[in-house]
């Protein structure tokens, strides 16, 4: 039962096309307290992969509400009024916002130059951060982002208000920034011999991303001979591009078990795939990934 | 989509919730008197407001906008009603709502791009008009009494006036409360809201309505229901538009289409009448705070709690007190600033207002006065197309040979100018004429070449034409340039 499927699987993997990576390092920075490592995170990419480094700030349309008029009248010339009213305020609020996000901007380039990004790009854009990253995709190649926005910055446990919606819609990896930033010692590759992560095998080594750190490659499951045959080959991958690898394979749930296994093992950067199964499932059981970036303490590298 | 779901839902509970209460307050006061208006019971304009007002909340495209029985469609049914009934009201308002949901499917809601700026500020004044002068048989003929004057008056100086001492609660409400106290309190003699008909004593019941299933009875409401749907989907996309506006938000028109429709049979399923977007109500939501669907719903359910809970004090409100509310509303919704904008818009334009204002009052349906309006948009704005078109010309040395450069738009209003600009009597061996510059749009544009090729030739000259593929490449009914720069290069400069 095991060989065909095992051989299946090699000669799948030899067909694996690795997608021509270009575009820029996008990260998007917001008044959060993970601003600053998003940052660290995207000027430390930058530069191993040797790409140009582009800062987002997205001014998300904030619907406040204008002061309280219940009088319920309508004036001669309501409608132009009001119309009038709004736009002022509108107005204001968007000048401020705009301010506020180029200070932020100018901070952010003052912090990525330090780190040796000189030739980094920073931008403004309107509207919904989930929509102006689609706009952008084309040009990402990866992306930053920070686990938390401002909107949601202290609730633990939990993840940002967009993170969810942004790993669904975009296709590019995403890095999900804790909030401090130190060099990744050792990267750990969540593997489930699934399409996306036999191609994000080939993808991590052939990159610059990772070269010359030591990995990890991690399944979680019963110890079969088809899962150590699936393990294998990708270690082999590895190997064979240079790089130091650790294949393991460790039982228990999925999230709980890597977390433990990071932790035990020091690791700093964590590569996994995301949201594989249908949305009906994922709304009755939840989703691994969700559940995989609420519990982890490390940076995520997320690959679609 | 949960996240979706909850931001046009519950991203702004407390300014929803309080809108939503002003406008149902303001709501009841223009239910009761749209059914006035058609000749109905109050309560079936009660039940329209509740239930257009949740189902467009569920439904709907355009977060923040309230719906419910308006004046507009109310004006529409009132022969219905007087030759016909409620019942035939009931199945065409059933009808009207199956109309408008094929609407959206078929997406018709693109076609309000033909409905030109001026046309809407047309519909919004003779909507305002209409409703102003739809008071009037409360406050002349035998009901011109000195007590219904004061009591008017008194109702004006409280819905303007208080605003300036507190915006804290809705004024027209605060004006129905204190005539109607003032009027029980004293025992005026005028008269009241209950004179009018029934008025809801119960939550509204699923009812179908009591009609033959006949041919016959289909001749009679598909007329109205036609009209209905137009008017109701007019005015929707037209409020629409002002709450995107406003809000600076986009809406998806198509999705109100539907919406629209699902509300109507709704409304048309538990008593009520027809209705569709309020103007004057979405100013007066998005002017509270309001900003998304629970503003709607939370107007439509709080409006059924009032109706039902303090039904016979509503039946107290004196008609004349109404009549103050309703002429706020009228005062609200007609657009001051166009009367200014007379002397400053151009004359078409002007015109087209007018005449859509002139042809609503006089006939009363703002479905004809849309489509003379639209119509003559169309007229003036092919005539001043058509004007941008020069025929120049250059005679050789040896004054045998003219050459013709045609430059601008050809078609059929310019056609005869176009055949124009040659001179046939001029004697040549040869002509050119370039058309490298010209666009020609229609059928009537290629036949009028036609005609001067024809003419040149019989005066004896040849004729050559350049440019002919470029200047007819217009003619092609789906020629998409917009998303194609390089195409509009092309086809512009030429």
């Amino acid at each position: 039962m095991s060989e065909p499927q095992t051989e299946q699987g090699k000669s799948a993997m030899s067909e694996i096309q690795i997608p021509e990576m270009t575009g820029k390092v996008l990260a998007c920075v917001d008044d959060s307290v993970y601003a600053e490592a998003v940052c660290d995170y995207a000027a430390w990419t930058a530069g191993r992969m040797n790409t140009q480094l582009s800062l987002l700030h997205v001014l998300d349309k904030n619907e406040g509400t204008t002061a309280q008029n219940l009088s319920g009248s309508l004036g001669l010339g309501a409608q132009e009024n009001l119309m009038q009213e709004l736009a002022e305020l509108d107005q204001q609020r968007s000048k401020l916002e705009m301010e506020k996000g180029k200070l932020m901007l100018q901070a952010a380039m003052l912090r990525v130059e330090e780190k040796g990004i000189v030739n980094a790009e920073s931008r403004q854009r309107h509207g919904e951060l989930v929509d102006t990253l689609i706009e952008l995709e084309p040009e990402t190649r990866i992306l930053v982002v920070g686990k938390r926005g401002a909107d949601t910055e202290s609730a633990h446990g939990h993840i940002g208000s967009h993170l969810e919606s942004i790993i669904r819609a975009l296709h590019k990896p995403i890095l999900i920034a804790q909030q401090s930033f130190a060099p990744p010692k050792q990267i750990m590759i969540a593997y489930d011999g699934s399409a996306t992560m036999r191609k994000g095998i080939h993808i991590a080594a052939a990159s610059p991303f990772g070269r010359g750190i030591p990995h990890h490659v991690v399944m979680v499951g019963a110890d079969t001979d088809v899962a150590r045959a699936q393990l294998q080959e990708a270690t082999d991958v590895m190997t064979k591009a240079g790089f130091e690898v650790t294949g393991a394979i460790i039982p228990g749930d999925a999230d709980i078990a890597l977390a433990e296994y990071q932790e035990r093992e020091n690791i700093d950067l964590m590569v996994m795939g995301a949201y594989g199964h249908s949305r009906i499932r994922q709304l009755i059981l939840g989703s691994t990934t969700t559940a995989m970036i609420k519990r982890t303490k490390i940076s995520l590298l997320v690959l679609r | 989509m949960l996240h979706a779901l909850k931001q046009s839902w519950f991203s702004n509970i407390r300014g929803d919730i309080l809108a939503g209460i002003v406008v149902a307050l303001a709501l009841i006061p223009e239910a009761i008197a749209f059914s006035v208006i058609a000749g109905v019971d109050p309560k079936v304009g009660l039940y329209a407001s509740f239930s257009i007002a949740v189902i467009t909340a569920i439904v709907g495209g355009r977060p923040g906008m309230i719906s419910g029985a308006t004046g507009a469609m109310a004006l529409v049914m009132v022969i219905l009603v007087r030759d016909h009934g409620l019942e035939y009201l009931l199945a065409a308002t059933l009808l009207t709502g199956l109309l408008q949901i094929l609407a959206g499917v078929f997406k018709l809601g693109l076609l309000m791009r033909f409905v030109s700026r001026s046309v809407v500020t047309g519909f919004v004044n003779a909507l305002a008009i209409l409703i102003f002068l739809a008071q009037l048989p409360e406050i002349t003929g035998e009901n011109a009494t000195l007590l219904v004057f004061a009591v008017l008056a008194g109702g004006l100086v409280i819905i303007y006036g208080l605003p300036y001492i507190t915006k804290a609660v809705p004024s027209p409400l605060i004006c129905i409360v204190v005539l109607t106290g003032i009027a029980m309190y004293f025992g005026f003699d005028m008269r009241t809201v209950g004179d009018m008909g029934a008025l809801p004593d119960s939550l509204p019941i699923f009812l179908w309505p009591d009609v033959p299933l006949t041919l016959e009875t289909l001749q009679i409401i598909f007329p109205y229901a036609a009209t209905l749907a137009v008017i109701g989907l007019l005015e929707s996309m037209m409020t629409a538009t002002i709450i995107d506006d406003l809000t600076d938000t986009p809406s998806n028109k198509n999705r109100e289409c539907v919406g629209q429709g699902v509300a109507n049979i709704g409304s048309g399923l538990i008593g009520g009448m027809a209705g569709c977007a309020m103007i004057g109500q979405s100013v007066i939501n998005i002017k509270s705070g309001g900003r998304k669907r629970l503003s709607a719903f939370a107007a439509g359910v709080v409006l059924l709690i009032m109706v039902v809970f303090i039904g016979p004090w509503v039946a107290q409100i004196p008609m004349a007190a109404l009549v103050a509310v309703m002429f706020m509303v009228a005062f609200g919704t007609f657009s001051w600033s166009s009367i200014a904008d007379l002397r400053t818009n151009p004359k078409s334009s002007s015109i087209v207002m007018i005449s859509t204002v002139v042809v609503v009052v006089v006939t009363h349906n703002l479905a004809l006065g849309v489509l003379l309006g639209v119509l003559l948009s169309a007229l003036f704005f092919a005539r001043k197309v058509g004007d941008i078109l020069y025929i120049g010309s250059t005679l050789s040395e040896e004054a045998d040979h003219r050459e013709y450069q045609v430059v601008g738009q050809v078609f059929f209003t310019s056609a005869d100018q176009f055949i124009g600009g040659f001179d046939f009597k001029e004697a040549v061996d040869k002509v050119t004429i370039d058309l490298t510059r010209a666009h020609f749009w229609d059928i009537t544009a290629i036949s009028s070449l036609d005609k001067v090729i024809l003419k040149f030739r019989r005066e004896g000259a040849d004729v050559k034409i350049v440019g002919l593929n470029e200047a007819s490449a217009t003619l092609v009914d789906r020629f998409a340039v917009h998303d194609k720069p390089d195409a509009v290069e092309r086809l512009m400069g030429h």
